[in-house]
């Protein structure tokens, strides 16, 4: 087979299995917080309830394709759009092993920065062309929210980036061969942990659709299947986030070797999708203001910090 | 490669075209970020990625959000009154005289010098670090002092004793 097919068929197959593994997160979440609430969650439709994920694909596909009247048409079309493009381009330059990835960029790291700022287009757009106050606020609390934890998401990995001496995430994750980057950068990992929550909007940061308080949020008005974008891409931004934690901060692929690659990463990131959903079930969603100032007044100082003091060590025992 | 160039290129002109044109507030704010985008992908075509992830993270994503927020929360709404104002040609024949000399500028400057091929050469981001903190260190350090002024000078504005009427959250100062 050729180079060009070969490498097609592998991005073609990434796509598909990072689909599936987002719908089926939606059943593991269900199946979890019902098991930690002491319910038994979905179990009806196939063994553990396993089909219940395709039985809500079929009535997202079948029901009425619906845009409110007073909405910017458009607008309200392109938004959960630009959320599930995004997050997959970001997927384009995680390594899962050393021949499986879409594209070896050598700027990698500022790629999936500049994917990740632009997600915050998708909330901001969602609630503006919805036309709804509640969406409108939500959509407000968004920008906000993921401008401010963006800019120190970035920070923390400027860390990963000097100890490393690349963008390139596959020379990242060959720069941790003697050492997994979570022990020497563990402030950045602990910044980007909470950035990242923050960044896929999920609880305990998803003020931005606060549904005791703002119904849904940005998505209030959606229904049917873009609904279901807005749904399977805030999955698939918790994949990502963790997919990103174990190639820059716990070794990417590498492993102890009586295991293939590819599953060392499998295990490594379902471990931190289980964190997040295990953070939804345990902690309380903070005021807007205390999220802001513990943004600007904690995580940013300390993460300039961080870069600072690696920067001097770096350098010092160059 | 020369083929995306001018898709890009292209794209570029049209949106920012349909920014200037489009009577809708948001909807140029999105023709505008089209044009940046289109603007990245040429700097990625002629061999300088640093520049493209740069212009994407920090105009598309970051200060065009802003643009959309502050949009959002002003909530225009008497849009045929400004549209008619903009109709009248005291608006525009000042900015469009400027543009035309500057377009007629650029059009000389492009073609009174050699071309060169693209992507010559990949400029990687090692390369713009180290220009950026040896050659061009003093535009770097004034661009910072600059920012910082800015940010000073906002904290100062936007600084102000929050009245709180709850009872258990009140301000020191507001305590009789």
């Amino acid at each position: 087979m050729n180079e060009g097919v070969l490498h097609t068929l592998v991005a073609f197959g990434i796509l598909v299995v990072l689909l599936t593994i987002a719908a089926g997160l939606i059943w593991l979440e269900r199946r979890l917080l019902a098991l930690w609430q002491d319910r038994y969650g979905p179990n009806r439709v196939g063994p553990f309830g396993l089909f219940q994920v395709m039985a809500d694909m079929i009535k997202i596909f079948f029901k009425e394709d619906w845009i409110p009247g007073f909405a910017d048409k458009k607008v309200f079309v392109i938004a959960p759009a630009m959320l599930v493009i995004t997050i997959l381009m970001s997927f384009a330059i995680v390594p899962f092993t050393p021949e499986i990835m879409v594209v070896d960029l050598n700027i990698g790291i500022l790629f999936f920065l500049a994917m990740s700022s632009l997600g915050a287009y998708s909330v901001v757009l969602g609630g503006w062309s919805s036309n709804n106050k509640y969406s409108l606020l939500g959509a407000i609390r968004g920008a906000a929210q993921m401008i401010s934890y963006e800019v120190f998401m970035g920070m923390s990995l400027m860390g990963v980036v000097i100890m490393a001496g690349s963008l390139n995430m596959t020379d990242i994750v060959i720069a941790q061969k003697k050492m997994w980057f979570i022990i020497p950068q563990f402030i950045g990992f602990v910044i980007f942990f909470i950035g990242g929550v923050a960044e896929a909007h999920r609880l305990p940061f998803d003020i931005v659709e606060a549904e005791s308080e703002l119904i849904a949020g940005y998505h209030s008005e959606y229904s049917g299947l873009k609904f279901g974008l807005f749904f399977v891409g805030e999955y698939l931004g918790i994949t990502l986030i963790s997919a990103l934690i174990t190639t820059l901060f716990f070794g990417g692929w590498l492993g102890f070797g009586f295991l293939p690659p590819v599953f060392w990463f499998l295990l490594k990131t379902f471990a931190f999708i289980m964190v997040f959903i295990l953070l939804r079930a345990a902690l309380p969603r903070p005021r807007y203001d205390q999220l802001m100032s513990l943004g600007w007044k904690i995580l940013l100082p300390l993460s300039l910090l961080n870069l600072l003091v690696t920067g001097a060590i770096v350098l010092y025992f160059q | 490669m020369n083929i995306l160039f001018y898709i890009a290129a292209t794209a570029a002109i049209v949106s920012t075209l349909m920014m200037v044109i489009s009577k809708n507030v948001v909807h140029s704010l999105l023709f505008l970020i089209v044009s940046l985008f289109s603007v990245s992908v040429v700097m990625f075509i002629i061999g300088a990625p640093f520049v493209a992830a740069l212009e994407v993270i920090i105009y598309a994503g970051a200060i065009m959000v802003l643009f959309v927020f502050v949009i959002m929360m002003l909530n225009l709404s008497d849009e045929e009154k400004r549209k008619k104002r903009l109709m009248k040609s005291k608006i525009w024949i000042g900015p469009s005289a400027i543009s035309l000399i500057l377009l007629a500028e650029m059009v000389y400057v492009l073609t009174a010098q050699p071309g060169y091929a693209m992507g010559q050469e990949v400029v990687l981001p090692v390369a713009v670090g180290e220009l950026m903190f040896t050659k061009y260190i003093v535009v770097v350090e004034l661009a910072a002092f600059l920012l910082i002024a800015g940010i000073i000078g906002a904290y100062h504005l936007g600084q102000k004793e929050k009245t709180v009427h709850h009872r258990y959250l009140k301000n020191k100062n507001q305590e009789l």
